[in-house]
C-alpha cells in the first residue's frame, strides 16, 4: 500500500497558507487615531453584535469583537496584562470587573462617562461603569407551588420545608452577590446563620443560571435562584404560555431581590485610545440603554429611560450600599460559603 | 477452519518473536531523532511550564492548604474514580465489541463498524445536553460515567478492530481444537495481540476523562476539571485554578507510567485471510445488543434530545448559509491543519518510543502526553501566556491556534503512530541501510510509509477532536474567525437553540465523516513486496 505522502504535505501546506494569508494580522497594534478598536465581549454575540453595528455606523470607529465567557475573559485579560490588543472589556458581571481593576488593568473614566450612572450601580473609583442591572429573583414550578406558598423573604428562603427543593448556583457571581448583600445588610452573624440553614437543606447545586432555569421548567425542581432576565429569553425563544417556571419577587428590600450589573471599562494599556472610551459612552447612552431594556429585559442604570414592563422599579428592589466589585468583600462571601460545603 | 498458510515465510516482520528478539535491537538512537523529539516535548510542555509559573505565585504552605481541602480531596476521588471506572469499561467492552466486529458473522457487519465509530463525532457537552432534554433530571456519577463510557468506547474499539484485522485467527483456532472455550482462547492468544492496541487507546479515554469539562459540568457531577472553572469564574484565582490542574497531571503521570508497564510488546503475525465465525441466534443478537449500547447511548438519544428542542424551539429564523458554510470551511481547515502539525509531533517521538527503550526515551513519551490530561481552558490561558512572552506577532492567529490544537491533541496521535511503527520490522530498515540509504532516508521512505495507516488513525483522531475543540478556540482564535463549535457555543448561551441546531448537525456531520473512515483502517500496511 503506497500513500502519497508529498502530495498529502503540499495539500495541508496550501491549507495553512491559506488560512494565514486570511488570517495573520488580526491583532492590531493600539493607535489613538485609528478609527478601531478590539473589545472583548463576556455577554453573547446575538445581543451585544447589533449594538456594535449602530456604534459602527454613528461613529465609523470598527470594532473587533471577540466574545467568550466573561471569567474567561478576565482570566485571558489577567495573563495578557499590558499587552492585551482589547480596548475594552464588556462584563457580565461585577466580580470581573473588580478582578481587573484590582490588578490596575483599568484605564480611569472620565466625570462624562462615570456621572450618567448612580455610583450603587457602578465602580467606586471610577475604573468601570454599570451598563445594565439584572435583579435576583425566585423561579418557581407554577404546576408544584402557588404564588402564596413562596417565600416573601431570604429567610423564609432558608426555611426546612424547602429542604432538597432549592436550585442554585452558588458558583455563579450573582449568587454570590446577593449572599454579599445579605451580609451588608444583616450582618455577618445573621448572613453565617443563613447560609448554615441553606446549607442544612441540601440544596441542588447547579453549574449555571440557565440550567435552573430548564430545571424547574421541566418540573425536576420546584423553585430555584436566578436572575430575571433568563426567564424573558427563555419565553422569547419557547413563548411564554409556554412556561411551566415563572418569576417571583421577595418583599421590597430583601437581598435576595438584589441588583446585579453587567459594566465595562478601558484596558489600561489602551488608556490613550479615544475609540475605546467613545465606545464606552456610548453603551450609557440613551440609544443602547434604551437597546437593552427592549432587548435584553435589563433594567437601564441611566435615569430618564423606562424599566421594562412588568418588572418592579429600580427603587423597590434591594440596594445595598456596597461597591459590588469590591473582591475583598467577595471573598469573605466566598469564604463563608466555602465554610459550608457550598463551593470550593 | 482456516486455511490460512503460516505467515512466515511471506514477510519479515511475521518472524517468530524467538528469532526476532535475537535481531540486535540498535542501542543508541540517532541524535536527529533524539533533538527532533526533545524540541517536540519542549513545545507540548508549555502547559506544564505555565502552571509552574502560576503555581510558583504561592507559598509552599498554602499550595498545600489548598490541596488539603476536604472539597479539594473530595474532587480528587471524583475524578479517579470516574476516570477508571470509564477507562475500565470501555477497555473491556471496547475489545469484546472491537471482537465481535471482527471475527463474528454479523448482519451489515460493515454498517455495523461504521456506526460504532460515531459516538466520537458527538462533542460530549452536545451529547449530554440531548440527554438532559429526554431526562431533565439526570445528574451525578452514574449518568457521567454512562454517558463518558458511551462517548469514548471508539478510542479502544478502534486502534483493537484495526489490530485485530492485522492478526491472524489461525491460533486462536488451534487453541479451540485443543479444548480451550472462546472466551479463554481470546484471552490466550488474541488478547496479548490486541493488549497495546486496547491499553493505549484506555489511556486516551482516562485522559480525555481526567481533561473534560462540558459533560460533567452539564450532568453536575463535580471533578476537578469543575474546580478548575469554578477558580476562574468565582474567585478569579488563577493560582488556584493551576494547584487543581497540577492534580490532574499528578494523576496522569502516574497513569502513563502505569500504561508502559502495563501495554507490553506486540507480537504481530500477518493474517491474510480472516475467517468469520457463525454464531447461534441468541449469540448473534447479544452481540448486537452490545455493539449498538454506546451508539445508542451517546449519537441516537442525544440527537433525539436535540431534535425535540428544536422543534420547541420558536425562534427557528432563516438560515445564515454564508455563516454556516464559512463556519464549516475553518473547521475542517483547522482540523486538517492540527492533524498534520500534531502527527508530525508525534513521529520522532514515536519512533523513538517504538525502537528504543532507555529510561530516557520513557520520560521523554510519558511527558509528552500530559498536555492531553489538562482542560482547554488551562492550556488555552497557557498559550496566551506563552504566545505574549515569546511570539507576540503570532498571537490571537491562526498558526498559534493550530499550534494549541497540537499541544493539546498530540497524544492521541502518540499512541497509534508508536505502536504502528513498532509493528514494521526493523529487519527492513535494515535492507534499506544495507543498501545505501541513509538512516533519516531509510525511516522516512521504509518506516514512515509502511506506518502510514497507523499514523493515518492518529492524525484523525487529532482532526475530530480539533473540531469539536470550545476553550481553547475562545481564547486563541483570530477575531471574527468562528468555527462550528464556538458557533453553536455563542447560539446556545444565547437559548437560541433554533438557530444553534444546524451548526450541532453539520458540526456532527462533519465530523463523522473521519470517524468513519477510522472505521476501516487496518492498524500496519501490508508490506508488499
Amino acid at each position: 500500500m503506497s500513500f502519497p505522502v508529498p502530495t498529502i504535505a503540499s495539500v495541508l501546506g496550501l491549507v495553512v497558507t491559506t488560512l494565514l494569508t486570511g488570517c495573520v494580522g488580526a491583532t492590531q497594534p493600539e493607535g489613538s487615531t485609528d478609527s478601531s478598536v478590539v473589545l472583548y465581549s463576556g455577554r453573547e454575540k446575538a445581543l451585544i453584535q447589533p449594538l456594535i453595528d449602530i456604534f459602527t455606523e454613528q461613529t465609523g470607529i470598527r470594532v473587533d469583537v471577540r466574545y467568550a465567557g466573561t471569567s474567561e475573559l478576565a482570566a485571558q485579560l489577567l495573563e495578557e496584562g499590558g499587552r492585551t490588543p482589547a480596548g475594552v472589556f464588556l462584563s457580565q458581571d461585577a466580580g470581573a470587573l473588580g478582578a481587573l481593576s484590582g490588578q490596575g488593568l483599568f484605564a480611569p473614566l472620565p466625570d462624562s462617562i462615570t456621572s450618567l450612572v448612580d455610583s450603587n450601580f457602578s465602580s467606586f473609583d471610577g475604573s468601570w461603569v454599570g451598563v445594565t442591572g439584572r435583579a435576583r429573583v425566585l423561579v418557581y414550578d407554577s404546576e408544584a407551588l402557588q404564588p402564596e406558598d413562596l417565600p416573601m423573604t431570604a429567610e423564609q428562603l432558608a426555611d426546612p420545608v424547602w429542604a432538597g427543593r432549592l436550585a442554585m448556583a452558588p458558583g455563579n457571581a450573582s449568587f454570590q452577590s446577593f449572599v454579599t448583600a445579605y451580609r451588608v445588610l444583616k450582618g455577618e452573624e445573621a448572613a453565617e446563620a443563613w447560609v448554615a440553614a441553606i446549607s442544612e437543606n441540601s440544596p441542588e447545586i447547579f453549574e449555571k443560571n440557565g440550567a435552573i432555569l430548564e430545571a424547574v421548567n421541566d418540573g425536576t425542581h420546584p423553585l430555584g435562584l436566578i436572575n430575571h432576565y433568563y426567564w424573558y429569553r427563555l419565553a422569547a425563544e419557547r413563548g411564554a404560555s409556554n412556561l411551566r417556571a415563572q418569576l417571583h419577587f421577595t418583599q421590597q428590600g430583601d437581598p435576595a431581590s438584589i441588583l446585579n450589573v453587567t459594566g465595562a471599562g478601558v484596558l489600561a494599556a489602551h488608556s490613550e485610545d479615544q475609540d475605546a472610551f467613545d465606545l464606552v459612552a456610548f453603551l450609557v447612552s440613551d440609544t443602547a440603554q434604551q437597546y437593552f431594556v427592549d432587548v435584553t429585559y435589563e433594567y437601564p442604570l441611566v435615569p430618564g429611560i423606562a424599566a421594562p414592563q412588568g418588572l418592579p422599579t429600580l427603587a423597590e428592589l434591594a440596594v445595598a450600599n456596597f461597591d459590588l466589585s469590591d473582591l475583598r468583600s467577595l471573598a469573605k462571601t466566598q469564604a463563608l460559603l466555602q465554610k459550608y460545603g457550598l463551593i470550593l | 477452519m482456516s486455511t490460512t498458510p503460516p505467515a512466515v515465510p511471506l514477510t519479515l516482520s511475521g518472524a517468530h518473536p524467538a528469532i526476532r528478539d535475537k535481531m540486535p535491537r540498535p542501542s543508541r538512537p540517532p541524535v536527529w531523532l533524539v533533538i527532533g523529539a526533545v524540541l517536540v516535548i519542549i513545545a507540548v510542555s508549555v502547559p506544564l511550564v505555565y502552571l509552574g509559573v502560576r503555581v510558583s505565585d504561592l507559598s509552599l504552605e498554602a499550595v498545600w492548604t489548598i490541596v488539603q481541602r476536604p472539597r479539594v480531596v473530595a474532587l480528587v476521588l471524583n475524578t479517579i474514580g470516574l476516570a477508571s471506572s470509564v477507562t475500565l469499561t470501555t477497555v473491556v467492552l471496547g475489545t469484546a465489541i472491537a471482537a465481535l466486529l471482527t471475527r463474528l458473522r454479523l448482519p451489515a457487519r460493515r454498517a455495523l463498524l461504521l456506526a460504532s465509530a460515531l459516538p466520537l463525532a458527538v462533542p460530549s457537552y452536545l451529547a449530554s445536553y440531548g440527554w438532559l432534554v429526554v431526562i431533565p433530571s439526570l445528574s451525578g456519577f452514574f449518568p457521567s460515567y454512562l454517558l463518558l463510557s458511551a462517548v469514548t468506547i471508539p478510542y479502544v474499539i478502534l486502534p483493537v478492530a484495526a489490530a485485530l484485522r492485522g492478526t491472524s485467527a489461525d491460533g486462536e483456532a488451534i487453541a479451540r481444537t485443543l479444548g480451550l472455550g472462546p472466551i479463554a482462547a481470546f484471552r490466550s492468544v488474541t488478547w496479548p495481540q490486541v493488549r497495546p492496541a486496547a491499553i493505549a487507546g484506555g489511556l486516551l479515554v482516562f485522559l480525555y476523562t481526567l481533561s473534560d469539562f462540558g459533560l460533567v459540568a452539564m450532568l453536575r457531577y463535580q471533578t476537578l476539571t469543575w474546580g478548575v472553572q469554578q477558580a476562574y469564574s468565582a474567585s478569579f484565582d488563577r493560582s488556584q485554578a493551576a494547584v487543581l490542574a497540577m492534580l490532574l497531571v499528578v494523576i496522569a503521570v502516574v497513569v502513563v507510567s502505569a500504561e508502559r508497564t502495563a501495554r507490553g510488546q506486540v507480537n504481530t503475525t500477518q493474517a491474510t485471510h480472516l475467517p468469520l465465525e457463525d454464531a447461534r441466534i441468541p449469540l448473534r443478537l447479544a452481540a448486537l445488543a452490545l455493539i449498538g449500547a454506546p451508539v445508542i447511548l451517546g449519537v441516537v438519544i442525544p440527537l433525539v434530545g436535540l431534535g425535540v428542542r428544536l422543534a420547541q424551539a420558536e425562534t427557528l429564523r432563516a438560515l445564515d448559509y454564508p455563516g454556516l458554510l464559512a463556519a464549516t470551511g475553518s473547521t475542517i481547515g483547522v482540523a486538517v491543519a492540527a492533524a498534520g502539525v500534531a502527527l508530525l509531533f508525534a513521529l520522532p517521538l514515536a519512533a523513538l518510543a517504538a525502537r528504543y527503550s532507555s529510561r530516557f526515551v520513557g520520560v521523554l513519551e510519558s511527558l509528552g502526553y500530559l498536555s492531553n490530561a489538562l482542560p482547554g481552558i488551562v492550556v488555552g490561558l497557557s498559550l496566551v501566556f506563552f504566545s505574549l512572552a515569546v511570539v507576540p506577532s503570532l498571537y490571537q492567529t491562526v498558526i498559534m491556534l493550530v499550534f494549541a490544537y497540537a499541544v493539546l491533541f498530540m497524544p492521541k496521535a502518540l499512541g497509534t503512530a508508536r505502536s504502528s511503527i513498532e509493528a514494521v520490522s526493523p529487519e527492513l530498515v535494515g535492507v534499506a541501510r544495507t543498501l545505501g540509504a541513509t538512516a533519516f532516508g531509510a525511516w522516512w521512505r521504509v518506516t514512515v510509509p509502511l506506518a502510514l495507516p497507523g499514523l493515518g488513525i492518529g492524525a484523525l483522531l487529532v482532526a475530530i477532536t480539533t473540531m469539536k475543540e470550545l476553550p481553547a478556540t475562545l481564547l486563541l482564535s483570530p477575531i471574527g474567525f468562528d468555527t462550528l463549535a464556538t458557533e453553536l457555543w455563542s447560539k446556545t448561551v444565547a437559548s437560541e437553540f433554533g438557530a444553534a441546531a444546524p451548526y450541532a448537525a453539520v458540526l456532527v456531520l462533519v465530523a463523522a465523516i473521519p470517524a468513519m473512515i477510522l472505521s476501516g483502517v487496518r492498524s500496519v500496511a501490508k508490506e508488499e513486496m
